[in-house]
C-alpha cells in the first residue's frame, strides 16, 4: 500500500533536525576552542572551526557565518551532507576524552541557517577586472570557484547542462540530508554576487570548448562524472532496472508519491549512493530494500555510519553475491536476480533493480596542458564530497586569479 | 561597518580592546603579537623594583565543564628588571606607533622614587602611565598596590606626586577592595588623576584541599590570599564601574576591567560607561586570538543596531542604573510558562516552593498535560522561575497593565502617590501548590 503524504513527509524529514538556539549555545559552550585544531585541519576547507563555535557561544551568527562561508561557499549544504564523522567531528579531541565530539555539523547549520533564512549579505562583487571567466559545470566545484572569481572582480559566466544549478547539491544528497530548495537557495546566494548564468546549455555538445577559449581569458571545468556505469549482465535493460542517480534525481524534483518504488528492491552496489538509493526506496514505502555486494562486509566502500544508517531503515544487506542476469517474468517485468555465491547460483526475487556502481567519466575531452585551463571536483578528483568539490572550486579560483593578475 | 576608534583621556587605539596589565602583557614578544592580532593596546606588567615570585601562583574554580569561572593569582608585579622592561616598551611603542601602550608602575611611596620612574618611563615614548594601587596580594604586604588604594589620602598623595612630573595621561587602577570604590575614585581626581581603570582584583581563596587541607594555590602546603578575576568578577565590576562613572564628580574616563571575555560583556561595560576595556583572564585562558571575536562581535552587533561610533552607545545604561528608592512599586509582573515548551523538570516548582513564594502549583505527571502552574494569586513576579527555568523563553514575565501611575518608595513614603492594590494571597496560598488529589 502506498504510503500517505504524511508519512512520506515524515521519512524524508532532516535526518539531522536543528538546533534550537538553547541547544546551540549549549553545545558551543562545551567546544574546548583548540589551538591548531584537529577538527580544521581534518576539513578540506580549512573552516577555523573554534572560531566559528566561539561566535555562536558569543552570539554573534553574523561572525560566525562568515567564518564557515569565507573559506567554504558551501558552508550551508556541507554542515548538512559532509561526512563529518570521518572529517571535523571525527577529529574532535572529545572523542579522545571518551565523549560526544562536538555536534561541529549542526553548529555549522545554525549558524549559516541564521544568515541564510535572512538572506544577509556577507560577501560582495570584488572591483572590476575586466576578465572573463568560463565555468563549465555549476556543481559547487563550479560555483565555489565562481563565487571566489567575483570577489576578486571578475566576470563569471557559468554553462550548466541541467535545468537547474547546484549539481548533484540540487540533484543527488539524499532529500532526507539534504533539500533542493535549500540546495538552491545556497547558490542563488553565490549567484546573486554577479553570476551569469546559462543552464540547459551543454559545452562540447551546444558550445564549443574552443569557442569558451576564445571567449574568455581563462575555462574552470567543473563538470561532475558521467551516469551509472553500466552493468554487463543480461537483463539490465528491463523496465524496472533504473540507476541510482536517476532514480534519487527524479525523487528530488518531483512531489515524493511520483517516484516509482518496488514492493522488493535490490541495490547493487555498496558505496555511499548505493546507501542513499537503498534507505530512500525503504523510505519511499518498499517492503524490501536489499543491497546486493559482490564483495564482504569489511569491503564495502561506504562509510561506516552510512551502513549503520542503513541497517537502522531496516534494509537488507546479501554480500558475496556477485550479480549474474536480471530475470524478467512472462510480462517482462523484473522478478528476480541470479547472483553467484560461494555455495551455487541463487535467485533473489524483485522487482525493481537499482544500479549504483559508480559513475563513468564525461565525454567532454578538455585540452588539459592548456595553461588557461582549470579543472576541480568529481570530474577531477574521480568522486568525492562537496567538501572536496568546493575546496579545489576555491583552490582554482586562487590560482586562476593569480593567472589574470600576473600573467 | 561601525567606527571602534578610540580616544580615552587623549591616548589613541584603532580600538577599545586593551591587554590589562598581567601576565600577557610581560614582555615586547606578546605584546607584538598581541598587537598583530588586533589588539588596540597593552598595559604593561607592573613595573617596579623587581620581585621574585613563588612557582605555583594561579588557582581556578571550575564551574561543571566550565574551567577558570574564577581565577586567582598570587603573582607578584613583573620579575624583570625596569631597564629591560622600559626598553621593549619603547621598542614597541616604536614598532606600533598607532597601538595604545601604557606603562603600570608601582614603587614605593616615597616622592621622589615616584619621580624617577615617571620620568624613565617618559621616556620610551609611552603614551600613559597606569598606577597599580590595586594589587591586593604580597605588594600590599610592603606597604604597594591596595595598600595605597584603599586609603583615599595616600591615593590622592601620589597621584600629585605622579602629576608633578608626568606630561602624558596618568590612569589611576583602583581595588574593589574598599567599602566604597567612590571615595578612592574621587581622591584619585582630587590628585589631578586623567583617568581612572577598575576593577583590579578581590581577594580571594579559590578552594581548600580536601585531602590535605591545603588552601589553593599550594605553595609547599601553605596559601595566601590572591587577586580573584575571570567571568565571575564581572557583575561586580559592572557595579563599580557604574557607580564611579555614575558619580558626579568623577568626570575622567573609565577603563572597564573585570571578567571581560566576549563582546557582549565589553558592550555592557561600554554602556555602563568604560571608555576602554582591558582583558586579561580570557587571554591567560584562550589567547590573543579572542579579539578577532571581540572586535567582529562588537561591530556587527552595532551595525545590526545602527550605532555608528562607541560615542553613541558609551554610557547609555548609566541612567538607567537608579537608586532602589526610585524604583516603580506599581511595575506589577507575573510569570508565565509556556506549556509547549516545558519539559516538565519541575525545577521552577523547587525553586518558587522553597526558595520563593510558592506560587507554582503541581498537577499530576500522569494526567499526560502541563505538570506545573502558576498560582497567578500568589505569583510576586520575582523572575526566580524564569532564572532557574532550563528552556530559552519558557518561562517569560509579563507585565500586568494596571490604572495607577508609577510611584517609588521614596514618593510613597512621602505621602505621594498610591500603590496599585496588589493580591492578598502572597505568603498565605501554600495550601494551593500542593498538588491536586
Amino acid at each position: 500500500m502506498p504510503l500517505s503524504e504524511e508519512q512520506l513527509a515524515k521519512n524524508f524529514a532532516d535526518i539531522a533536525p536543528a538546533l534550537t538556539n538553547d541547544a546551540a549555545l549549549l553545545e558551543a559552550t562545551k567546544c574546548l576552542y583548540c589551538h591548531d585544531a584537529p577538527c580544521t585541519i581534518a576539513c578540506p576547507t580549512h573552516i577555523d572551526v573554534p572560531a566559528f563555535i566561539k561566535k555562536i557561544a558569543t552570539g554573534n551568527l553574523r561572525g560566525s557565518a562568515r567564518v564557515i562561508l569565507d573559506p567554504n561557499p558551501f558552508g550551508h549544504s556541507c554542515a548538512r551532507a559532509c561526512p563529518v564523522e570521518v572529517l571535523c567531528e571525527g577529529a574532535c579531541v572529545l572523542n579522545d576524552r571518551d565523549e560526544q565530539p562536538i555536534k561541529i555539523a549542526l553548529l555549522q547549520r545554525h549558524a549559516t541557517d541564521y544568515v541564510l533564512e535572512r538572506k544577509l549579505k556577507l560577501f560582495e562583487a570584488g572591483k572590476r577586472t575586466g576578465k572573463r571567466v568560463a565555468i563549465v559545470g555549476a556543481g559547487p566545484a563550479g560555483l565555489a570557484c565562481a563565487r571566489d572569481l567575483r570577489r576578486c572582480g571578475h566576470e563569471v559566466t557559468v554553462f550548466e547542462a541541467k535545468p537547474q544549478p547546484g549539481g548533484l547539491n540540487t540533484y543527488g544528497i539524499a532529500e532526507y540530508k539534504l533539500k533542493s530548495d535549500v540546495a538552491l537557495a545556497e547558490v542563488q546566494d553565490i549567484l546573486d554576487l554577479g553570476v551569469e548564468l546559462k543552464t540547459g546549455v551543454t559545452v562540447g555538445k551546444d558550445v564549443p570548448f574552443d569557442r569558451l577559449l576564445a571567449d574568455f581569458h581563462a575555462v574552470f571545468v567543473g563538470v561532475g562524472l558521467g551516469s551509472t556505469k553500466a552493468l554487463g549482465i543480461p537483463g539490465e535493460d528491463l523496465p524496472g532496472v533504473v540507476d541510482a542517480l536517476t532514480f534519487i534525481e527524479h525523487l528530488k524534483t518531483h512531489p515524493y508519491r511520483e517516484t516509482t518504488v518496488g514492493r522488493h528492491v535490490v541495490v547493487i552496489g555498496a558505496g555511499n549512493t548505493a546507501i542513499d538509493a537503498v534507505t530512500q526506496a525503504k523510505r519511499l514505502g518498499a517492503a524490501a530494500a536489499t543491497i546486493v555486494y559482490r564483495r564482504g562486509e569489511a569491503d564495502m566502500p561506504c562509510y561506516h555510519y552510512e551502513y549503520e544508517l542503513a541497517k537502522r531503515d531496516g534494509c537488507g544487506f546479501r554480500f558475496n553475491a556477485a550479480p549474474q542476469r536480471i530475470i524478467a517474468n512472462g510480462s517482462g517485468a523484473v522478478a528476480g536476480i541470479e547472483v553467484r555465491t560461494s555455495s551455487g547460483n541463487e535467485t533473489i526475487p524483485c522487482d525493481m533493480v537499482i544500479v549504483a556502481i559508480g559513475q563513468g567519466e564525461r565525454g567532454l575531452v578538455v585540452p588539459r596542458n592548456d595553461p588557461r585551463v582549470f579543472t576541480g571536483g568529481d570530474c577531477a578528483n574521480g568522486g568525492a564530497e562537496i567538501v572536496n568539490a568546493t575546496a579545489e572550486g576555491v583552490a582554482a579560483a586562487k590560482r586562476i586569479h593569480e593567472r589574470l593578475t600576473n600573467g | 561597518m561601525a567606527d571602534l576608534r578610540t580616544n580615552f583621556a587623549g591616548i589613541e587605539s584603532p580600538n577599545p580592546f586593551w591587554l590589562a596589565s598581567g601576565p600577557p602583557t610581560n614582555t615586547y614578544g606578546q605584546v607584538a603579537k598581541a598587537f598583530d592580532e588586533g589588539w588596540g593596546g597593552a598595559v604593561w606588567k607592573t613595573i617596579g623594583e623587581p620581585i621574585i615570585n613563588v612557582f605555583s601562583r594561579y588557582g581556578s574554580v571550575d564551574l561543571g565543564q566550565t574551567r577558570m569561572m574564577g581565577f586567582n593569582n598570587i603573582e607578584l608585579i613583573s620579575d624583570r628588571p625596569i631597564v629591560e622592561n622600559l626598553k621593549e616598551i619603547a621598542e614597541v611603542k616604536r614598532n606600533y606607533p598607532k597601538h595604545a601602550v601604557i606603562a603600570s608602575l608601582m614603587v614605593e611611596s616615597k616622592r621622589e622614587a615616584w619621580h624617577g620612574m615617571v620620568k624613565q618611563t617618559e621616556d620610551t615614548g609611552a603614551d600613559g602611565i597606569e598606577l597599580n594601587f590595586g594589587c591586593p596580594h604580597g605588594m600590599s604586604e610592603r606597604g604597594m598596590g591596595s595598600a595605597v588604594g584603599q586609603v583615599p589620602d595616600y591615593t590622592c598623595q601620589i597621584v600629585e606626586w605622579v602629576k608633578e612630573v608626568a606630561t602624558i595621561p596618568v590612569i589611576v587602577k583602583l581595588t574593589p577592595n574598599v567599602t566604597d570604590i567612590t571615595y578612592i575614585a574621587r581622591a584619585a581626581v582630587k590628585g589631578g588623576a586623567d583617568a581612572l581603570s577598575l576593577i583590579n582584583t578581590i581577594n580571594s581563596i579559590v578552594g581548600v584541599d580536601l585531602a590535605t587541607f591545603e588552601p589553593q594555590p599550594s605553595v609547599a602546603g601553605k596559601s595566601s590570599h590572591g587577586g580573584y578575576c575571570g567571568p565571575a568578577v564581572k557583575p561586580i565590576a559592572l557595579h563599580l564601574v557604574s557607580a564611579v562613572a555614575g558619580d558626579p564628580s568623577v568626570e575622567i574616563p573609565i577603563s572597564g576591567i573585570g571578567g571581560i571575555g566576549s563582546w557582549r560583556d565589553a558592550a555592557e561595560f561600554i554602556a555602563l560607561g568604560a571608555g576602554t576595556l582591558q582583558v586579561c583572564t580570557a587571554v591567560m585562558h584562550y589567547g590573543f586570538r579572542i579579539v578577532e571575536d571581540l572586535i567582529d562581535g562588537l561591530s556587527n552587533w552595532m551595525d545590526e543596531r545602527g550605532h555608528r561610533t562607541l560615542a553613541d552607545i558609551r554610557g547609555r545604561a548609566l541612567p538607567r542604573v537608579a537608586k532602589w528608592e526610585d524604583l516603580d512599586l506599581n511595575y506589577h509582573l507575573l510569570a508565565h510558562i509556556d506549556q509547549d515548551k516545558c519539559i516538565k523538570c519541575e525545577l521552577c516548582w523547587t525553586a518558587c516552593e522553597d526558595g520563593a513564594h510558592q506560587a507554582i502549583r503541581r498537577l499530576p505527571r500522569d494526567n499526560g498535560g502541563p505538570v506545573v502552574e502558576i498560582i497567578e494569586e500568589a505569583c510576586v513576579g520575582c523572575n526566580l522561575c524564569a532564572v532557574v527555568c532550563p528552556v530559552q523563553d519558557c518561562i517569560t514575565m509579563r507585565q500586568v497593565p494596571n490604572d495607577y501611575s508609577p510611584v517609588s518608595w521614596k514618593e510613597y513614603a512621602a505621602g505621594k502617590g498610591k500603590l496599585a492594590p496588589r493580591s492578598e494571597h502572597f505568603h498565605t496560598a501554600t495550601w494551593a501548590s500542593r498538588p491536586k488529589s
